[in-house]
């Protein structure tokens, strides 16, 4: 009897499930986007016009000023995520692994709290602490005697994005958090041990034992700040509205294809603008995360214990 | 609310099926909040007056309104009358033949071209909705706290400023309830409010239309000028006050004077323990002709594909005549009748700014009609430029001039 392969049925039977749900939900939606974007509609009659939806994007002044600015913007809003957030979030989670810390617990709950409450819940209570009628940030700020130093924070051009971006901060420093917490946790104590017989200890251990330790985590976290930054939108939205005010100083990529897409007041929807839009963000974040996959995770070092 | 209402449409479709004979009409609408006041007062008037129709009030919330009725007219299951929302909305449905030509009704006649003019096509020659409301701009202020300072409401900018000194001098109220947060109340209860005096009403609204005049004109430049110096008469932080913040502070009577439209009138009789008044939008020099912005705001319409077109057109005939406007306009106080005689409304703060109709000719928003088909929209830019003005972070002139090369930017009559 000749020896025949057997097909193994089985392999495409497992996948099956996860290739079809995901193609449904994530890659024909990706690729009708794309397509959408090659087209413009006049007078309800839908016409191919190739990339001169993207010509218009980035060649006319309308359509390219909003574009930076909103580019620009988000750029922002993610230095600050990376220079506070991801900072923030690895010292508390040092702290928290210190085995002296007591109330570990309770710390690591309050501070992941805010991250599983709504953008709605969130943009509205910090709009109502920081309103100069009822808020209580006046108030305290007066207690200490620093009143002069309230603004109305969020409706100031030059401060409006820097607060919502800040808020937004609080709302997800546990996340950065609970992963440097779980990496730190994952490292043998031989290590640490080894590192103590030679004298290295407490913030020295840190820094030249841990922190290379949980630098691939770290390089993790930062791609992950990335994406959900460029794909933001909620929380201004929630906060500032569609126009995203003062002055346009808070527009995102996020809220620029909301207006662009569903249109806004006497404002009517150009979906294949919107789908444009969409697209231009497809490419940055597709070009962050290929600069991060292919320039910095393959050179970073990885130890095996 | 909802099972309620439910099981009231029920019970009408089982009347319905009894007596044969009766013909039940579907309206739709994004009124929402009116849904008691037509069930309890409009439906009940008309049906004493015509017990063989039944008519059923189907609204749905004002941020689908549009999408839904949409869908619904083109799969052929939207309701017989449609409440039609001003200018483009609705004529996009009158082009695709979604709503019929009302323009050989008699009762057209009652209604002014500029009452009319929200629900026909460009040229004046088709009107497709009969005019149901409109809401009209203005100031409602604290008469207690006005007979407190004893300030008396302001016919002229000068006398304005002069109160609004008086106000703040004194500290007790903060003189205007206004902030630019949501940058909306900037535009519409500032420089729409203000505007048509200083841009002679409809002769300048349509002269900007037919592209005779620029928005970087003096007459246009002139109330950007105005809200300008408003900035250190409202509240500390105004810059991050929302409007229901500003709602608030006024009927709390924590402030003396709130730029309104006349839609607030109802919420605020409700909720203010104090009197309230109104004065019209103050004119630059005493004598000079008033103006008010007396916006359409709602029109009922029929749609093309109903099977009960004769009963649809006799509620639409009560809908454009004196009784209806009478009931509707004290059902509704804020939402003005839009027809052209007489209404007596029982509100004192409605009666009043109903009364401005006689004394100042009526116009409209400037950026409504026409002029917010293009992109960038002139109407969303006018909110950013009178935040903007407002909040000091741009001169008059230099908001004028970004919407004029905006608007410039795709209407052809202005480039």
């Amino acid at each position: 009897m000749a020896d025949r392969k057997a097909v193994r049925w089985h392999i495409g039977i497992f996948l099956a499930p996860a290739v079809i749900v995901y193609t449904a939900v994530m890659i024909v939606p990706l690729f009708a986007t794309l397509d959408l974007s090659l087209y413009t509609t006049v007078d309800q009659v839908r016409r191919f016009t190739g990339l001169a939806n993207f010509r218009r994007l980035f060649g006319d002044p309308i359509w390219s000023e909003q574009f930076w600015n909103a580019l620009g913007n988000n750029t922002w809003f993610f230095v600050i995520h990376m220079l506070v957030q991801n900072p923030i979030g690895v010292g508390l989670a040092a702290l928290l692994s210190s085995p002296r810390l007591r109330f570990a617990a309770v710390y690591r709950t309050a501070i992941f709290v805010p991250t599983v409450l709504s953008f709605v819940i969130v943009g509205f209570v910090w709009k109502l602490i920081l309103s100069p009628l009822w808020g209580i940030a006046p108030g305290l700020l007066d207690m200490v005697g620093l009143k002069s130093l309230f603004a109305p924070w969020l409706g100031k051009p030059g401060t409006a994005l820097t607060t919502l971006a800040l808020i937004s901060v609080w709302q997800f420093v546990g996340i950065p958090m609970m992963l440097i917490y779980a990496a730190l946790l994952s490292i043998p104590d031989e290590v640490l041990e080894a590192a103590e017989m030679d004298g290295v200890t407490g913030a020295a251990q840190f820094w030249k034992i841990k922190l290379p330790l949980i630098l691939p985590s770290i390089g993790i976290i930062s791609i992950l700040t990335f994406v959900g930054n460029f794909n933001a939108f909620d929380l201004i939205y929630v906060a500032q509205g569609a126009l995203a005010g003062p002055d346009h100083s808070t527009d995102i990529l996020g809220t620029f294809l909301y207006r662009t897409f569903f249109g806004f007041q006497l404002q009517l929807g150009d979906p294949n603008m919107g789908a444009a839009i969409a697209t231009a963000m497809f490419g940055i974040i597709l070009a962050g995360v290929c600069l991060y996959l292919f320039g910095i995770q393959t050179r970073l070092r990885r130890y095996q214990f | 609310m909802k099972t309620t209402f439910g099981l009231l449409m029920a019970g009408t479709m089982l009347m319905g099926t009894a007596a044969w004979a009766e013909t039940t009409l579907t309206i739709e609408s994004w009124r929402n909040d009116d849904l008691p006041v037509w069930q309890q007062t409009i439906i009940p008037a008309f049906e004493k007056a015509h017990p063989d129709i039944k008519v059923v009030f189907a609204p749905s919330a004002p941020t689908e309104y549009n999408a839904a009725l949409n869908s619904k007219l083109d799969a052929g299951t939207a309701g017989d009358l449609i409440t039609c929302r001003p200018f483009d909305a609705s004529l996009a449905l009158f082009q695709k033949g979604k709503l019929a030509d009302l323009s050989g009704m008699a009762e057209m006649a009652n209604f002014a071209d500029v009452a009319k003019a929200a629900w026909q096509t460009d040229d004046g020659k088709h009107t497709f909705c009969m005019p149901m409301a409109s809401v009209i701009h203005g100031f409602i202020y604290n008469a207690d706290a006005f007979a407190k300072l004893g300030i008396t409401p302001p016919k002229t900018m000068d006398e304005f400023y002069a109160d609004l000194d008086k106000i703040k001098k004194d500290g007790t109220f903060v003189p205007l309830a206004m902030g630019t947060h949501d940058q909306w109340e900037a535009a519409t209860m500032g420089y729409q409010n203000i505007g048509p005096n200083y841009w002679m009403g409809e002769a300048g609204r349509q002269a900007l239309i037919a592209g005779k005049q620029k928005l970087t004109d003096a007459d246009w430049v002139a109330p950007f000028k105005e809200l300008a110096k408003w900035g250190p008469y409202m509240g500390d932080g105004f810059q991050a006050q929302t409007y229901p913040d500003s709602q608030n502070m006024f009927t709390l009577g924590r402030a003396a004077i709130y730029p309104a439209g006349s839609w607030e009138i109802a919420g605020f009789t409700q909720q203010a323990t104090f009197k309230m008044g109104a004065f019209a939008p103050p004119v630059a020099k005493a004598g000079d002709p008033c103006f008010i912005s007396d916006q359409p705001d709602h029109a009922l319409g029929l749609n093309a594909a109903s099977k009960n077109k004769d009963a649809a057109m006799v509620f639409l005939k009560w809908v454009g005549s004196e009784d209806f406007a009478k009931l509707y306009g004290n059902a509704l106080p804020g939402f003005f009748p839009l027809i052209d005689k007489p209404v007596q409304i029982d509100n004192p703060l409605a009666n009043e700014m109903l009364g401005w109709r006689k004394s100042c000719k009526s116009t409209m928003r400037s950026t409504y009609q026409i002029l917010s088909r293009g992109t960038p929209n002139l109407e969303n830019a006018t909110w950013a430029a009178a935040a903007n003005v407002i909040n000091g972070t741009q001169t008059p002139e230099a908001a004028a001039a970004e919407l004029q090369k905006d608007l410039a930017s795709w209407y052809k009559p202005q480039q």
